[in-house]
């Protein structure tokens, strides 16, 4: 047993078995995404649940436009590249002519409920059979941290240097909410990665989701993550993490807001 | 000597220092080394021999370059089923 700073060398792993590792399908290209970044985790954890379900071969993403937009560098399965807000709707397309794919789009806020409303409303409006996850970290990150439509009041973002004021700027878009209450949506849940336990709760959901298309079920499941962006919130990681519970969760509550239907023999 | 039941090991050249696993480890069992690696970020390490293997740390890495390693369940080996 020997302890310095490249960390404990231990002499007895050949008595331990590995119980946690870098899934396959997440490919060993070092992300580009900012230190603690939810992104990364998020990227990992859709692609931990594709392991486990055994589907590489058969999913395929769709990439947003946002600092996701390599994300088909780390996912070692098919993807597409979607024009700014538009990732919805090129999965739609997919879905439609390889119906017995597995199909995800992955969207940030700016893409998913700022350009792309359209696309996404109608997406759901269509009960399209497509997982959507929705990574609202309440800022533009990728183009210099800009206000988003989710942004809350009061925040300090290079667009409202003075906090975001309801007056000037209008309200938060709560789009999951507007989605879960649309006949479209089988699924809709929101999340967050901010510590080991939402990370477990998160796979769940995608799991739960992805089984779901498996299995054939009908309609949009739909996982809002609510994330971090420590660089456009000017805030270290563990910092960006305690805002996030202290403020952001108090006003995007999380749980599931519409549970997934339970499927009919035949729907099977 | 006691031995602990979990052990991890860093990738420590791709570490990008945001300190989430060290915050995220019930043991306390992490640190930041006051070293740099070849990227120029102060790396996470585990600084005390008393790892679970939770798996904690290994979840929350944004860079997932954390192995978990946890002591076999039984010593005692599985005896090969019969083919007779
Ligand atoms: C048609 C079009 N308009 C504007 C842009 C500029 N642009 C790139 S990323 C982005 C916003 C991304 O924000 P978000 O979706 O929240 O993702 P994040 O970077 O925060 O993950 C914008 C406006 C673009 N690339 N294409
Ligand atoms: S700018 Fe924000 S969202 Fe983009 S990679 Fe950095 S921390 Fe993540
Ligand atoms: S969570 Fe990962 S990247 Fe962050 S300090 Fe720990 S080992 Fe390094």
């Amino acid at each position: 047993m020997s302890i310095s700073q490249e960390g404990i060398h231990c002499n007895y792993l050949n008595e331990m078995d590995l119980v946690w590792d870098r899934p396959d399908t997440f490919t060993d290209t070092t992300l580009h995404y900012c230190p603690g970044c939810g992104h990364s985790v998020i990227n990992r954890l859709i692609m931990e649940s594709v392991q486990e379900l055994n589907i590489e071969e058969k999913t395929i993403g769709v990439a947003p436009v946002g600092c996701s937009v390599f994300a088909y560098h780390y996912m070692f399965i098919d993807m597409q590249e979607a024009a700014h807000g538009r990732a919805s709707a090129v999965a739609t397309g997919i879905k439609r002519i390889l119906p017995d794919r597995i199909v995800f789009s992955y969207q940030g806020d700016g893409d998913l409920a700022a350009i792309g409303t359209a696309e996404t409303i109608h997406t759901v409006n269509r009960g399209e059979n497509i997982l959507m996850l929705f990574i609202n970290n309440g800022i533009y990150g990728m183009t210099g941290g800009q206000m988003s439509p989710t942004t809350l009041k009061g925040s300090i973002t290079s667009t409202s240097p003075d906090g975001r004021d309801y007056n000037q700027h209008g309200y938060p878009l709560d789009i999951t909410k507007i989605i879960a209450q649309m006949p479209g949506s089988a699924y809709v849940t929101r999340q967050s990665v901010d510590s080991a336990n939402a990370v477990r709760k998160t796979k769940k959901a995608m799991m739960k989701s992805l089984k779901y298309q498996m299995d054939g079920g009908r309609g949009v499941c739909f996982i809002e993550i609510v994330s971090n962006c420590p660089s456009g919130w000017k805030m270290t990681p563990t910092e960006s993490n305690e805002w996030l519970r202290n403020e952001i969760f108090n006003h995007y509550e999380l749980g599931d807001i519409k549970q997934l239907p339970k499927l009919k023999t035949n729907e099977i | 000597m006691t031995k602990s039941s979990g052990h991890i090991i860093i990738n420590i050249q791709k570490c990008k220092g945001c300190e989430l696993c060290i915050i995220e480890c019930p043991q306390n069992g992490m640190a930041l080394s006051s070293n740099i690696n070849q990227n120029g970020y102060h790396y996470a390490y585990l600084a005390e021999d008393i790892c679970t293997g939770c798996t904690n740390c290994a979840l929350i890495c944004p860079e997932a370059i954390i192995k978990v390693y946890r002591k076999k369940k039984s010593k005692i080996l599985k005896q090969p089923v019969s083919t007779l």
